[in-house]
């Protein structure tokens, strides 16, 4: 029998929610945003009137007012956006006890073991949905399928407030017809990779040879056939009700390096982290994925050989961010006492980059966004004038810095499971 | 908008039952007065769109009037004109 999972998302959930706590603003349209008299300030967040009239995520709070000059800019309510996602939380656990939340404003539920009970996956969608609307006072769009990708696809296609019901028989003519960049996992790197060689709908690449795909994009060719041919069967993961955040569908990206004299001191091993961390996050981006967890790999002259992680506080591609992490984890772990052969830098738990933006509580995401545009300029420049174009200052007039660890050494591969 | 309703937030007297439910008794209105609930006829998780806010929704009768009382921890309010 077919599993039948339904994939929520609440629509424009951080603007939603503050315009249930103003009723005054019915009618007008809304931004979340960073803090206005912060003259640098960027949107976060907006609802459909803002979208209408052309917000959008990410840009500078002077633009989206230029745009929409009545524009009400509110700043983000972090707790309160917590409460709804737990609140919701516990409505979708009133149909299944699996429940993966992707980000806090979307979830997927497995409701095969609760059809019998409920009735069809479109019927629980709508009792999920109008118990959304009468106790959170939210609008969502549920996704229903056989697959989660297809589930995940079924509440993007149609919003706000709307269910879309995806099945073995109707999945060619919705799914097929519409964009590559639709598809979870597609992101902005990918998508112009698939554009590049004719594939420009979600049909295009089910129909494309999965030996072509494989030898342009690696396993993730594989992984993204099966996604547009209906054949994702990963499962709806089991969390713990009380935990917030993502988690990992695709697994890691590394690079490590044997360097040319050992490592003995801290400035020397910053430098590596640094030229292995940059390769590991470009390729990282270039995946269109996050990570969760970075983890490093020592290998000291006598060849002891050791390996530790920690999880990141929210998903990041951000060089900064996982170089940071990386040397945390060396000074947390290791003195050297002994000099340092090889060193390895791990992205590992990785979730796509289109996982819904992730606001923390310390309101830094308009830092990470804006370090985020770094690193993709950056990354343009490498691509168009070699990997030595732009080097971060610790990596200069030092002999170790020719060392170009994303050309010269072997990145493992992305696993699946 | 014009909007004739206020979020009025009010002291309480309730009952914590074993069980975890929390059931208002008597509402202490600014002005002095004080209103017994005579009787619950609903309760769930709920928003007041009138005045904005989102708790767990309490219909009470009060002296032959249905009144929404919400509790939105740590707060109770209702919906004043
Ligand atoms: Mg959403």
């Amino acid at each position: 029998m077919d599993r039948v999972i339904l994939h929520s998302d609440m629509n424009s959930f951080y603007a939603s929610v503050e315009c249930l706590y103003h009723p005054e603003f019915q009618g007008l349209p809304v931004a979340v945003g960073g803090n206005p008299k912060n003259r640098h300030g960027i949107i976060l967040a907006k609802n459909q009137l803002a979208r209408e009239a052309g917000v959008k995520t990410g840009e500078a709070l002077w633009e989206a007012r230029a745009k929409s000059p009545q524009l009400i800019i509110v700043e983000p309510n972090f707790e309160r956006y917590l409460k709804f996602s737990k609140m919701a939380r516990k409505i979708y656990y009133r149909y299944s006890e699996l429940v993966e939340p992707f980000g806090l404003d979307e979830a997927w539920i497995d409701v095969t073991g609760s059809t019998h009970i409920y009735g069809s996956g479109e019927a629980i969608a709508r009792k999920i949905s109008r118990e959304i609307q009468s106790e959170l006072g939210l609008t969502v769009s549920i996704g229903v399928s056989f697959n989660k990708i297809f589930a995940k696809f079924g509440s993007d296609y149609k919003k706000p407030d709307a269910i879309t019901v995806i099945t073995r028989e109707n999945y060619q003519e919705i799914v097929w017809e519409r964009g590559v960049g639709e598809l979870l996992y597609v992101g902005r790197s990918t998508g112009k990779k698939l554009m590049k060689y004719g594939i420009y709908t979600i049909g295009d690449l089910a129909k494309s040879s999965m030996d072509f795909l494989k030898c342009q994009l690696g396993k993730m060719g594989v992984i993204l056939w099966d996604f547009a041919n209906g054949l994702d069967n990963s499962p709806v993961k089991w969390f713990d009700e009380n935990y917030n955040g993502n988690e990992r569908v695709i697994k890691s990206i590394g690079n490590s390096i044997t360097t040319p004299r050992d490592i003995e001191n801290t400035k020397d091993m910053k430098l590596v982290m640094y030229m292995l961390t940059e390769s590991v996050a470009m390729r990282l981006r270039e995946t269109d994925c996050y990570c969760q967890t970075v983890a490093i790999h020592i290998r000291t002259k006598e060849l002891r050989s050791f390996t530790r992680q920690m999880k990141l506080s929210k998903p990041s591609d951000l060089t900064g961010e996982i170089g940071e992490a990386a040397i945390l984890l060396f000074n947390q772990n290791y003195d050297f006492s002994s000099p340092v052969r090889s060193l390895g830098v791990r992205a590992a738990d990785l979730v796509p980059n289109t996982v819904p933006i992730q606001l923390d509580l310390f309101g830094h995401e308009e830092e990470r966004i804006r370090q985020g545009r770094l690193d993709i300029t950056i990354d343009g420049l490498r691509k168009r004038y070699g990997n030595h174009s732009v080097r971060r200052a610790v990596t200069i007039g030092d002999t170790m810095s020719c060392m170009d660890p994303k050309k010269d050494h072997v990145i493992y591969p992305l696993r699946y499971f | 908008m014009e909007n004739k309703y206020t979020k009025k937030y009010v002291k309480v007297i309730a009952e914590f039952e074993e069980d975890g439910r929390i059931i208002p008794l008597r509402i202490f209105w600014e002005d002095g007065r004080v209103f017994e609930i005579d009787r619950i006829l609903d309760v769930r998780p709920g928003v007041s769109r009138k005045v904005g806010g989102q708790g767990i929704r309490y219909l009470c009768r009060i002296l032959n009037k249905e009144v929404c009382l919400f509790y939105e921890e740590p707060r109770w309010y209702v919906e004043s004109k």
